[in-house]
């Protein structure tokens, strides 16, 4: 066998075994979408979801499953896809794990944005998505900018994230605080993010934005992955690096701020995704694909684990910052040990 | 005979410098006046010169004489968490080595805040003693915790680790007072008091609790002073000095834990206080504990206390907690700090 062979064949097995685990992972999801539409305070049958689903008007179902369980898993796989996708082309562009927006602030900037935009200028709909994205665009040129001192450093990169992200919090929490009544569960959403009370049009703007931003990433993501060997072989090797940064930044940021501006800062779910997803996929081509599955999976599960499973009803961003922060942990923990400098 | 006459010259320590010192810690005392002065006199409600005068002989006839009532508790509480902040930060930033150490960013605070809501939650424990028992321990528990995670490996607690471990231990601790408080709705003080530190609502009663622990961690912290000078020499150089380094580093880390644990027993979480007052004081004091621990009070006192004014007047006709006032001030201090270092310090 030629080494020309060798290289197909190795090809090819790297192509199946992505197609396996991106089929697998799918089929779960679709799995795992049924399930949270049967199940719940009542348990509804497959046969009777689907005839909801088909339009059929059924007593009591058409309710539960139309109105409330519908919106709900759908808006939390949307915001997942969003979230996983953006995640991961941040951690794969800037090379770092922890480069994720959910710690570098940038998911902290659109959400403050989406709170002051409906807080204080009482705004809602489109206008927010954008002024979301607006200030997500410029919370990642202000950490860039400031990051910056004869070439960005990626730990300095990610401290200033840090310092940025505390400021924020003061600024959602002092919008807040002006709010006309202090709702538990508007405050809730922009602290750490929840699919309480779900609207089926709140589905739009997510599925535009996945459209054209996640529909861009995708598109570069051979371009991105050649970052990963750095700037200089990147180059070598015929990418451009400057124009694909910046479509990165601008499609991963889009993705993040307009789930943001619905869903609020559902806590580290753009963290723990790429990861997860490059476990699960090995050295088989671009995590990116992967890590939105991961993230669908990660908000829809953990969503069903604060209604249903728990002995309160807990909004999913608290049950995501509580599976999160371990994670975090294990990876400083098993960085350290490496011996790498993080 | 005139020879033991020529005083040795005593590096770092001259007398004038020592003057110096004293002139400056002076005038922070009379900053630290005007501040009370300030905080007194300025808040919500605009009150007249015979109003404060008649609050602070114990009247409160008018409605302005039971503002100013009201406003003296919270200038004194203000003063004492600043002073108690300050002094743990400077302790940690010396015990960790580390620029960034403050007990906010390390998740300290979080750590006492979890502990009290859990304890409030689950074990329905009320007074105001034992909040700060379990605040303390809290406090401690997260320090231990936070240190441990960030000084495994090669290289040892560097700043990023650290800062990391603190930022990954304060986003669970969220998470979990959240947690605690949706499926409790009847603990006290509600959602804000527990995330973000406020200094509205003193009384004096409130603060003779916790005033045994504070007076206890200062006590302790300025006494290491000496220790501390030594451990900022490094370990090895501080053991051939003499110290016991492991003895030296938890007694200032127990002072530290004291001031932070029993500050947000009362006050609740509040940030930045303690990274901020180290670094400027130092600016004026030097390095040495001795003189930094005292300043790094009188100025974290000043701080809280002039905070807490402007969020007063920022969102008249309500308020604003101090800890969102700190934060705010606080996050671009930090973000200097680190543009500033080189990337092999941090």
């Amino acid at each position: 066998m030629s080494a020309v062979d060798a290289i197909a064949t190795g090809r090819l097995r790297r192509a199946r075994r992505r197609g396996a685990v991106i089929g697998g992972a799918l089929a779960l999801l679709a799995a795992a979408f049924a399930l949270t539409l049967m199940l719940g305070q009542s348990f509804v049958p497959p046969g009777t979801v689907l005839r909801v689903l088909a339009g059929g008007d059924v007593p009591g179902a058409s309710f539960t499953v139309g109105q409330l369980r519908l919106p709900r898993a759908v808006l939390s796989v949307l915001a997942g896809l969003s979230f996983g996708l953006g995640g991961a082309a941040f951690q794969i562009m800037l090379r770092n794990p922890l480069a994720s927006p959910d710690i570098i602030g940038i998911s902290r900037g659109a959400s403050a944005a989406a709170v002051f935009a409906i807080v204080v200028m009482g705004l809602d709909g489109p206008m927010v998505s954008v002024l979301a994205v607006a200030a997500g665009l410029g919370v990642a040129l202000l950490i860039h900018g400031l990051s910056h001192r004869g070439g960005v450093a990626g730990t300095r990169l990610i401290l200033v994230g840090i310092g940025v992200s505390a400021m924020l919090d003061s600024v959602i929490a002092y919008t807040l605080s002006r709010a006309p009544s202090w709702d538990l569960d508007q405050a809730m959403r922009w602290l750490t993010g929840s699919v309480n009370g779900a609207q089926p049009a709140q589905a739009l703007p997510l599925l535009v934005s996945l459209a054209v931003f996640g529909g861009l990433l995708v598109s570069r993501a051979r371009d991105l992955e050649s970052l990963r060997l750095g700037d200089d072989t990147a180059a070598a090797l015929g990418t451009n690096v400057a124009l694909t940064r910046v479509l990165v930044i601008l499609a991963a940021v889009g993705l993040i701020a307009v789930a943001t501006a619905i869903t609020g800062p559902v806590a580290f779910v753009a963290f723990l995704s790429g990861p997860i997803a490059a476990r699960i996929l090995g050295p088989n081509g671009s995590v990116l694909v992967p890590a939105g599955l991961v993230g669908a999976a990660l908000v829809l599960g953990g969503d069903y684990i604060g209604q249903f499973l728990l002995p309160a009803r807990f909004p999913v961003g608290v049950v995501t910052g509580a599976l999160g922060a371990p994670y975090l942990i294990w990876l400083i923990v098993r960085v350290n040990r490496a011996g790498g400098s993080l | 005979m005139t020879a033991t006459a020529t005083p040795l010259p005593r590096a770092g320590l001259a007398p004038r410098s020592n003057r110096t010192r004293l002139l400056w810690l002076g005038a922070m005392l009379a900053l630290l006046v005007l501040c009370c002065a300030l905080s007194v006199a300025i808040g919500t409600r605009d009150v007249g010169l015979d109003d404060i005068a008649g609050a602070l002989r114990g009247r409160a006839d008018s409605i302005g004489q039971a503002a100013v009532a009201a406003r003296i508790p919270r200038t004194l509480l203000a003063a004492l968490a600043g002073a108690a902040l300050g002094v743990s930060g400077a302790i940690m930033q010396g015990v960790t080595r580390n620029p960034l150490a403050d007990p906010g960013i390390l998740g300290v605070n979080m750590g006492a805040s979890l502990a009290v809501a859990v304890a409030v939650a689950f074990f329905g424990i009320g007074s105001a003693q034992a909040y700060i028992w379990v605040a303390i321990a809290g406090a401690g528990a997260t320090a231990v915790l936070v240190y441990a995670i960030g000084s495994l490996g090669r290289g040892g607690p560097t700043p990023l680790k650290l800062a990391l471990a603190g930022v990954a231990i304060s986003v669970a601790f969220v998470s979990l007072v959240l947690a605690v408080m949706l499926s409790h709705g009847n603990v006290a003080g509600g959602l804000q008091s527990w995330q973000v530190g406020g200094v509205g609502g003193a009384t004096f009663a409130r603060m003779a609790h916790v005033l045994p622990f504070l007076a206890a961690g200062f006590a302790i912290g300025l006494g290491c002073a000496r220790k501390l000078n030594s451990l900022a020499l490094g370990d090895d150089m501080a053991a051939g000095l003499g110290e016991r380094v492991a003895l030296a580093r938890g007694l200032a880390s127990l002072g530290a834990i004291l001031l932070c644990g029993a500050t947000t027993a009362i006050c609740g979480p509040i940030a930045f206080v303690g990274l901020m007052v180290p670094h400027l004081c130092r600016l004026l004091a030097g390095v040495d504990h001795r003189w930094l621990l005292p300043f790094s009070a009188l100025a974290g006192a000043c701080l809280l206390i002039v905070s807490d004014i402007a969020g007063r007047l920022i969102a008249r006709p309500s308020e604003l907690d101090v800890g969102i006032v700190t934060a705010f001030i606080g996050a671009p201090f930090f973000i200097w700090i680190v543009r500033r270092a080189r990337v092999r310090e941090l």
